[in-house]
């Protein structure tokens, strides 16, 4: 077998022995990659360099819909290298960015920015998501024909859901006339005004502010309303609460343009975890109950939440030393994504591969470069993984720049081995190659 | 024991112990000299994020009483407004040389968080709406005082007020529940936590209901604020509706006694004098203030040798 550092060289890469994973089912074959695309398929390839994925999962590239890289603005908790290298390290071959930057990504000044950076970079595709609203203050609309224009397909307010009725209904008419997709971050903050987390019997006990289900569900109830009047298309960020399910699951049903995200986070983790007072368990939407986890994994074996997206959402250290009240909320997901959901999620590779990648990347809009099935002429954007490769989550492994993970010193089982970006290999071995 | 932090953290057994030592401690005040070298060479540093005179005085005058050294790290006159985080603070004074930390703090859990900072002993003096240990064992030791009994099987201990928002309601309810005591909550759904079923606590909205079958009556402070914050309408309507006034002190069963964390709202749960009324135990809780606290940092501070000396000095 070649050594990692001949592996990125040009020539023909052929990765032995594994299984490919995509939408059309599984199958035992090699694969080939010559200048970013996949060039054969078949059995007994031979190449320039061999790269090993006996036992191991091959599948298009994951794709991460919600990942917050903090660049330009608050670059000490990530940039969007050290983002791109956490990706990478987690199988990902494409995120989109979070807009919360400072500045937001409002202006196409700013959006070209992100993707440049994400070029210079070079370990994966930063996709900029764009602000619905200037400034995300929800008051007036983002210029979202020109950012549609700079090549952005998804807008959000993400930190934020837009509160005002009449301008959302706006913002989704004029995004049906733009051919893109509103993603909203669904709090009415009236109810979740300094909410530290899950309105429960655990908040009762703690003597914490509450942050109520029904913050979120009202706000999903009347996204689903104004895009059954709208016509518009519909995400909805890291849903968190079973009625949230329900509801999307109704809207899904009368045909509505609706699709859903749901976190590895919310998950695998409950709300009794802040019973430890760690910051590093405040998030938003907060831990939610068991019976709201059953809900969401439910929601993913049915079909109903189209895609597991991390909302990594990296913080320095010293804001996550503040107390529960004060430090910002938000946890690391992207190296730890997929073995959490093999861990938790009761859905096979296929339909691993179909919400990890091939789903978020139409959401995305990114369909013709990823999520692609591994057939000839295809991009070369892969993951390889070991579904059964037992890991320990150490903070000092971690490419991230911060270190708030939830889950230090969880064993997890699923670890991405090798992943390829347009042919070019990011991380071999489970090492990063830049 | 190495913190104090809550009583579910202290448990039943820790409870008994140290109201068991409140009473050594109530010896001692009681004597010409009320001071004794159990804590000589201890230091004790108060880190009060929240005002708090009563609270503040009482556990200085606790540890000056045991012959331990105090500090005292006030918000205003600190670094904490200078941009220093409180980890920062922390470790600082502890470089310093403390053996314990008193710590009011307006968030639920900065002890906890404290803890993982440094060695030092934590005591929790009030963390937001969550708990105030030290209340509730004065409000126990009171109470035993006071009807000069241990247990408080058969006995119904009624909350009234603003339990939600309230440490001393959280702390008091597993303390008397420990101790044997039924708990009744009262108060307007507005001001009662999201879900109390899983409380060993009955729930009530009628103050006039519960009266009659009350041992002791604990009013709690209304604070002006909750009403801009929709929790009741105005002070006249919560008055009316769970003040205790001449009418409702009648309504209680007799030997039935009236308790207050303070400061007292006169005019909103305070209707009448408590000063006029035989069966208050109010002017007790603050008494025995002094003397729990230093139960606390004796049990924290002090080896078991002078535990047992201390036993003996007392006898």
């Amino acid at each position: 077998m070649t050594r990692p550092a001949e592996v990125s060289a040009v020539g023909r890469v052929v990765l032995k022995d594994g299984t490919i994973v995509d939408s059309r089912g599984e199958q035992r074959l090699d694969v080939a990659m010559e200048n970013g695309v996949v060039t054969e398929v078949g059995i007994e390839l031979r190449g320039d360099r061999l790269v090993d994925a006996r036992g191991c999962v091959v599948a298009p590239g994951f794709v991460d819909l919600h990942a917050h890289l903090r660049e330009p603005g608050k670059e000490e908790a990530e940039t969007i290298e050290t983002g791109s290298r956490a990706g990478a390290k987690g199988g990902y071959t494409a995120l989109v960015a979070m807009p919360n930057t400072d500045p937001p990504q409002d202006s196409v000044a700013v959006i070209d920015f992100v993707r440049e950076q994400g070029k210079r970079a070079g370990l994966l595709e930063v996709v900029p998501s764009g602000c619905i609203t200037l400034g995300r203050q929800g008051e007036a609309l983002a210029p979202l024909a020109e950012l549609a224009a700079a090549g952005v397909r998804l807008f959000t307010d993400d930190g934020s859901g837009v509160q005002n009725e009449l301008l959302m209904r706006r913002a989704m008419e004029y995004a049906r006339g733009l051919g893109v997709t509103l993603a909203q971050h669904c709090e009415v903050t009236s109810l979740t005004k300094g909410a530290v987390m899950n309105e429960c019997q655990c908040c009762t006990s703690l003597g914490l502010p509450g942050w109520p289900s029904i913050a979120e569900e009202l706000m999903v109830f009347r996204d689903i309303e104004l895009a059954r009047l709208t016509g518009a298309r519909v995400h909805f960020l890291h849903l968190s609460t079973a009625r949230s399910v329900e509801l999307v699951r109704a809207a899904k049903r009368d045909g509505l343009p609706i699709t859903a995200e749901v976190t590895p986070h919310h998950l695998s983790l409950d709300d009794t975890r802040l019973t430890s007072f760690d910051t590093v368990f405040k998030v938003n939407p907060p831990l939610r109950s068991l019976g709201d986890i059953a809900a969401l994994r439910a929601g993913v074996r049915d079909g109903t939440i189209d895609a597991l997206a991390t909302d990594h959402a990296p913080h320095p250290r010293r804001d996550k030393e503040l107390s529960l009240d004060q430090a910002p909320p938000g946890m690391l997901g992207l190296e730890t994504a997929l073995g959490v959901a093999l861990g938790v999620l009761d859905v096979d590779l296929v339909h691993l591969v179909r919400i990890m990648s091939t789903q978020p990347a139409a959401i995305a809009g990114i369909s013709d470069r990823h999520g692609r099935d591994i057939e000839v002429g295809a991009p070369a954007n892969v993951v390889v993984f070991d579904p059964d490769l037992s890991w320990t989550v150490s903070p000092d492994s971690l490419s991230s720049k911060s270190r708030n993970t939830p889950y230090v010193g969880m064993t997890l089982r699923g670890k991405v081995r090798h992943t390829f970006f347009n042919g070019v290999a990011t991380v071999l071995d489970g090492d990063a190659q830049r | 024991m190495k913190h104090l932090r809550s009583i579910d953290e202290l448990g039943h057994d820790g409870v008994v112990r140290l109201l068991e030592l409140t009473t050594h401690m109530v010896e001692i005040n009681s004597r010409q000299v009320p001071k004794v070298p159990a804590l000589r060479g201890r230091t004790v540093a108060s880190l009060f994020f929240e005002d708090s005179t009563r609270t503040r005085l009482s556990f200085e005058t606790a540890a000056k009483r045991l012959s331990a050294d105090t500090m005292t790290f006030s918000v205003s006159t600190s670094s904490v407004n200078k941009g220093e985080s409180l980890r920062d603070t922390v470790e600082t004074i502890t470089d310093m040389g403390v053996d314990a930390f008193v710590v009011r703090h307006k968030s639920t859990g900065i002890p906890w968080q404290i803890s993982d900072w440094t060695d030092a002993c934590v005591v929790n003096a009030g963390d937001g709406w969550h708990q105030h240990p030290t209340q509730a064992l004065v409000d126990c030791f009171t109470v035993r005082q006071a009807l000069g009994r241990d247990r408080f099987d058969g006995l119904t201990l009624t909350i009234v007020g603003d339990i939600k928002h309230s440490r001393v309601a959280r702390s008091n309810i597993s303390a008397f529940s420990m101790l044997g005591a039924n708990v009744v909550l009262v108060a307007p759904p507005t001001l009662l936590p999201p879900d109390v079923s899983h409380w060993p606590v009955e729930v009530s909205h009628r103050l006039d209901e519960v009266l009659h079958r009350t041992d002791i009556l604990y009013m709690l402070r209304l604070q002006s604020e909750r009403m801009s914050q929709g929790h009741v309408p105005n002070l006249r309507e919560y008055a009316e509706a769970f003040g205790l006034d001449a009418r409702r002190v009648g309504m209680l069963p007799p030997g039935a006694v009236l308790m207050h964390p303070g400061p007292m709202n006169r005019g909103v749960e305070m209707l009448i004098d408590p000063s006029t009324l035989t069966n208050s135990l109010i002017h007790q809780q603050v008494s025995n203030g002094v003397s729990v606290r230093m139960a606390v940092l004796f049990d924290l501070l002090a080896g078991e040798s002078s535990a047992s000396h201390l036993a003996q000095e007392a006898s």
